[in-house]
């Protein structure tokens, strides 16, 4: 299932499981993540850091002092992981709010997607969206997939501030800054929603990899009154 | 009992607590974070007799003038630092890095500067009396994880410390030099080949300077144009400490301690796990050259990195 296994800098494992971004190869990912984390928790495995799932990839990071590359490498290519992904489908509603305020790219958007905000907005309502995977900043989710007629690529330079909240597209997905950082996606709105709470210790991250999320328009008065 | 700690009577820049960091959390999208020096974080740890993987205070540029309330403590400050130590009879120690000190209520640390450096560490025996979250002390501002609500330290807050000592203890030093060099050692990344035969050549032969665009999440760089000729985009996948990643614009990010967990832009290449320490290190301003190495030279050379910084550790007296 996976395609090619190559280094990523001296203490990374770089696992590729191919070019295209769908659920089918997302799951074969999750699946060697949730079977390589159940060895870590058994202690199977020495000197793993961090396991980093995403649409097509399985970022493998480890402790140098440990162990090396190789050996991870010869651990990957001889587990046999089965399909043990479970369907997990919960779906969540988020508001968003795309005043000018909070929303900085539309301009941008309609000149290279030749449509007005209006319709570009009625579009990204209309569907609901995949989660692949979450991260970049704690909990941000990356959704997919936007409707062809508004996929567009990311800005020439990321900017150094995003506000938190901001709701972003780029190419077939779309994301939600769960706090304040630097990115390069188009900001089309924001959610007063609380996508990650850090003080929820055990279940931090609203979204989850498989839930199906769908938005909301709201005003800017709803906006400032929402109370999660 | 009253606790032993630091008033902050001054917070320098960028005071946070530091650890090894924070690990299995990428998947939530939680950073590593921890100290961006790991061989002078250890030293610190080692002048004060403390296990080598204990909390310390790290600062940037600007370091904290910190009061001691209640009690006597050991600590020791390691990197290039400047920093005085005002007695209570007002007399103005001048500090030296690498070596332990005591401190007795009452007294002042100031630790005024980096001198051609960015982070310095200061450790104090026993450790800081902190909650860890999620398994470590490691404080990321970014998202607000970790002791003090994950923020960085302000004015007239307090840093308390597990414990006053009682016995004086032996002055322990290291003889230690920090070694400046401006040639970061790197392997190819992943999406090498996205890059024209020319970028691919400046990559390897031009300078590349630190921006202040700088800071523990990572480094902006300025130099030549990197042409990429195959796409600026990749789907955002894992990323780790010392990536390079070159978004349209041409200009080179490296990945620091508290970097994003994936990202959407080419991997040009990734700084060797033995050249971070200096990297990190470097001031806004200076210039810095890419040298290539394999696999298999930079797990040589993270070889013996650790073994002398193992050898400064049992040399230490």
């Amino acid at each position: 299932m996976i395609k090619n296994i190559s280094n990523l800098g001296d203490a990374a494992v770089y696992c590729d499981f191919g070019a295209e971004v769908s659920e089918k190869i997302n799951s074969n990912v999750i699946n060697y993540f949730n079977h390589l984390t159940n060895l870590i928790n058994e202690n199977k495995i020495e000197g793993i850091n961090n396991l980093t799932p995403s649409y097509n990839k399985l970022i493998i990071s480890f402790d140098l002092t440990v162990t090396n590359f190789s050996k991870i490498k010869d651990i990957i290519q001889n587990i046999n992981v089965t399909n043990n992904s479970k369907k997990n489908n919960k779906k969540i509603e988020i508001p968003i709010c795309c005043d000018e305020e909070y929303s900085f790219d539309f301009d941008r958007l309609s000149k290279r997607l030749n449509l007005t905000k209006d319709e570009i907005l009625k579009l990204y309502l209309d569907k609901e969206y995949f989660c692949y995977m979450t991260g970049f900043i704690a909990g941000m989710p990356f959704l997919g997939d936007l409707n062809k007629k508004i996929r567009c690529d990311r800005l020439q330079t990321p900017r150094v501030k995003v506000p938190k909240g901001s709701v972003g597209i780029t190419e077939q997905f779309t994301n939600i800054y769960t706090y304040e950082s630097p990115g390069g996606w188009n900001i089309i709105g924001n959610t007063p929603k609380k996508i990650f709470q850090k003080l929820n210790l055990k279940e931090p991250a609203l979204i989850k990899p498989g839930y199906k999320i769908s938005f909301y328009e709201i005003s800017k008065k709803e906006y400032l009154k929402f109370n999660d | 009992m009253t606790d032993t700690y630091f008033e902050i009577l001054r917070p320098g820049i960028n005071t946070t607590i530091q650890d090894t960091g924070r690990n299995n959390l990428y998947h939530i999208g939680i950073t590593i974070s921890g100290v961006i020096d790991q061989r002078n974080y250890k030293l610190a740890n080692n002048l004060v007799n403390n296990k080598l993987t204990e909390a310390v205070i790290e600062f940037a540029h600007q370091g904290p003038l910190l009061k001691l309330k209640n009690g006597k403590i050991n600590f020791a400050i390691t990197g290039d630092i400047f920093f005085n130590v005002i007695r209570n009879n007002s007399e103005i120690e001048e500090g030296k890095c690498y070596q332990n000190y005591i401190l007795y209520e009452g007294e002042q640390l100031d630790i005024i500067s980096t001198k051609k450096s960015v982070y310095g560490y200061l450790s104090v025996r026993g450790g800081f009396k902190l909650e860890k979250v999620w398994k470590s002390y490691s404080i990321n501002t970014k998202a607000e994880i970790g002791p003090n609500n994950g923020k960085k330290y302000s004015i007239n807050e307090k840093i308390i410390i597990k414990k006053s000592i009682k016995e004086n203890t032996e002055i322990k030093k290291i003889n230690y030099k920090n070694s400046f060099n401006n040639i970061i050692r790197v392997i190819k990344g992943t999406n090498f080949d996205y890059f024209s035969n020319e970028a691919k050549n400046i990559f390897f032969n031009k300078k590349f300077s630190i921006t202040r665009l700088a800071d523990r999440m990572g480094m902006r760089l300025d130099g030549p144009n990197l042409e990429n000729i195959v796409n600026t985009n990749i789907k955002s996948e894992g990323l780790v400490r010392g990536v390079i990643q070159v978004p349209a614009d041409g200009k080179p990010i490296i990945l620091l301690s508290d970097h994003g967990t994936i990202g959407g832009y080419p991997k040009i290449a990734i700084v060797i796990s033995a050249d971070l320490d200096k990297l990190g290190q470097l001031t806004p301003g200076t210039d810095i050259n890419f040298k290539e190495v394999s696999l298999e030279e930079a797990e040589h050379i993270f070889k013996a990195y650790n073994e002398e910084t193992n050898k400064y550790i049992n040399e230490s007296n």
